[in-house]
């Protein structure tokens, strides 16, 4: 091969331009938030399209066995940096750009003027969590986790109160120490494989002597505990409610996304490194995932029904989600976790809303912003931006209630929503484990009375907070909703139902997903064979 | 010798690390902070294995790899440093936001009423 195809840089595309673009915002100034805001949705808006598009040539196997490799400077594979993307990157790519797009959106009439260089935050905070999905290198994967990090510290403080700062310095150094623990378990792994390059790791693992690869499941193991500590198993997941609760709502919603980004790493180096192809080290950890998996729904279980406001709420509902799914992980059977991703894309879509919802809700206790007004103070702004004026939207409370409801079905798997219908399959998987002689195991039960025990607690505590919220006889203000805050909510609530309509094909997706991951050794041929491109000076001088 | 130099030396440093973040004042936990980060360099250095007098590249062909020093971790030190020190960097500013906003160096925002 001599030259490469235009389309092979689409891959490192959904990296290359929010950090472009993000740099390119730093300098314009903040006065000219209405340019910034332009250019920052142009540049989300086109990650979604890549995105899609992306899906579509990975799903349609424009490249061979639907795994895309590009090879960062040119380096064959293990020697260089290698971006992977297949089907489960390209949906979680997509997933982020969603997401990303309708709270930038939601952002456009009030928060992104609370504070400076939102945009630019922003737009590195997508960078990251997009390299973050794409990397196949654990070192490049610490880069991108900590470019993801450092702008969510600014995004998380971004409007700068009491209560933003307090939650945010306990944020802060959580991420920082995780990520030494990071770095340690890196070079563990470095130093007993001598690769980090996941393809290349996957393929070694087998036949690892038996001291390095106690040398390699120390690593693992520190490297799994960053992972949960980002996805929040309990006792690792502490730090969440406090930071989400306390951030922006738009920031908050890009927050759940990031729970998602451990999980996804716990999934990719587990389903490459201790796959069942992986000799002695196959299901390494696997238990204590599923262990940790079923504690961290009942810390959330717990949490939701002992928390109040709408925020706190749903950052719990997330903790639960984080739960299922590493429960989901810890079966280890690849039809269960065939729905698991299904749950992972209604459950991040319905909590992001929820984010988004509860702000709006929040306007009928107090109309006015008294929160505002404190930042705005602190921050000395005085352009003052606007009370969302605009156009307005009609029934604004029946849209809240309306949407709160849907949320709230999403989060509890009430039927007839996406949450239902994963809850059903992931049920139905769980039983298809048994043996034929038909004893389903105590595990399986215990994991089948939790989720619905959660799935109740949840539906108690949306519906104390729906009543509070929406049936209080006195004093209730229709608030005002702005369309650009209205589409957002609606948006992702429209998107869960359109999930639920098109489960069949979701899950066909999914199923080939699943298939692509469960076959590591396919995956390293495909990014260990990738074949740097021979300039004819080089071929030359050899 | 010179290993069990090393290894108590990034102990020591992890466990001073590790005593200073759980202490209540910022400025305890980020001289934690950065003598953690110490030791992790030091420890992904050592994790190359220890060298002495042992070039990490070389232009010559065909040369004894095990004349040679593992370059990695070299390369990978580096860019944790650099990481380590931004970030670091951004949790100071964060902690003199703190004092400003609270006016409490007390990592909770809050001093305790013992």
């Amino acid at each position: 091969m001599t030259s490469i195809a235009w389309s092979q840089h689409l891959i490192i595309l959904p990296i290359l331009l929010p950090l472009l673009i993000g740099a390119v915002l730093a300098p314009i100034n903040e006065a000219r938030h209405g340019l910034k805001f332009g250019i920052n949705l142009l540049s989300t808006a086109t990650t979604l399209a890549l995105a899609c598009l992306l899906l579509g040539l990975v799903d349609n196997e424009y490249w061979q066995d639907g795994i895309g490799v590009y090879l960062a400077a040119n380096w064959a594979a293990p020697f260089g940096i290698a971006l992977m993307l297949d089907r489960l990157a390209a949906l979680m790519l997509l997933l982020t750009a969603i997401i990303a797009l309708v709270a930038l959106i939601f952002s456009m009439k009030r928060w992104a003027r609370i504070g400076v260089h939102f945009h630019s935050l922003f737009q590195f905070l997508l960078a990251g969590l997009n390299g973050a999905f794409l990397t196949n290198d654990l070192f490049n994967l610490f880069v991108f986790f900590e470019v993801m990090l450092a702008a969510s510290y600014g995004l998380a403080l971004h409007g700068y109160n009491v209560r933003r700062i307090r939650a945010g310095m306990q944020y802060v150094i959580i991420n920082l120490i995780a990520s030494f623990l990071f770095l340690i378990g890196v070079a563990l792994i470095y130093a007993s494989t001598g690769t980090l390059n996941l393809a290349d790791l996957g393929a070694r693992i087998p036949d690892l002597e038996a001291d390095k690869l106690i040398f390699l499941q120390i690593g693992a193991t520190v490297l799994a505990l960053v992972f949960l500590t980002k996805s929040a198993m309990w006792p690792l997941g502490f730090w969440l409610p406090g930071i989400y609760s306390a951030a922006s709502p738009p920031v908050a919603a890009m927050l759940v996304l990031m729970t998602k980004v451990g999980v996804y790493a716990v999934l990719r180096v587990w389903t490459t490194a201790f796959s069942p192809e992986a000799g002695a080290a196959a299901g390494f950890g696997l238990d204590a995932l599923l262990i940790g998996g079923l504690m961290t729904i009942v810390f959330g279980t717990v949490g939701m029904l002992a928390s109040e406001d709408g925020p706190r709420m749903a950052a719990f509902g997330a903790i639960i989600s984080s739960g299922t799914l590493l429960t989901v992980i810890g079966f280890g059977d690849a039809a269960l976790l065939e729905v698991g991703l299904y749950y992972l894309l209604g459950s991040t879509l319905a909590t992001a809303a929820f984010m988004l919802l509860s702000e709006l809700v929040d306007r009928i206790k107090t109309p006015g912003s008294t929160l505002l007004a404190v930042t705005m103070e602190a921050f000395a702004i005085e352009d003052k931006p606007e009370e969302p004026v605009g156009v307005g939207i009609p029934g604004s409370l029946a849209f809240l209630g309306l949407s709160f409801a849907g949320c709230a079905l999403v989060i509890t798997s009430m039927p007839p929503l996406s949450g239902f219908i994963a809850k059903f399959g992931m049920f139905h998987a769980m039983l298809d484990l048994t043996p034929a002689s038909g004893t389903v195991s105590a595990l399986v039960w215990t994991t089948m009375a939790l989720l619905l025990l959660s799935g109740l607690a949840g539906i108690v505590a949306l519906m104390r907070f729906g009543v509070r919220s929406f049936w209080v006889p006195d004093d209730i203000v229709a608030p005002r909703l702005n369309v650009s805050e209205a589409m957002p909510v609606l948006t992702l609530l429209t998107l869960c139902v359109a999930l639920t309509i098109l489960a069949a094909p979701t899950l066909d997706y999914l199923n080939r997903t699943v298939l692509s991951l469960s076959n590591p050794t396919g995956q390293s041929t495909r990014v260990l064979g990738e074949q740097p491109i021979i300039r004819p000076a080089m071929e030359a001088n050899r | 010798m010179m290993e069990a130099v090393i290894a108590i030396a990034i102990g020591v440093l992890f466990g001073s690390g590790i005593w200073l973040i759980l202490r209540p004042r910022t400025f305890q936990v980020i001289i934690g902070l950065v003598l953690m980060s110490y030791a992790v360099n030091l420890f992904i250095f050592v994790m190359g294995r220890l060298w002495t007098n042992a070039p990490p590249i070389t232009l010559e062909a065909n040369v004894d790899p095990g004349l040679i020093a593992d370059p990695l971790p070299q390369a990978l030190v580096l860019t944790a440093i650099v990481i380590g020190f931004a970030t670091t960097a951004l949790f100071l500013v964060i902690m003199i936001g703190a004092r400003g906003l609270t006016g409490t160096d007390h990592i909770d925002g809050e001093e305790t009423d013992s």
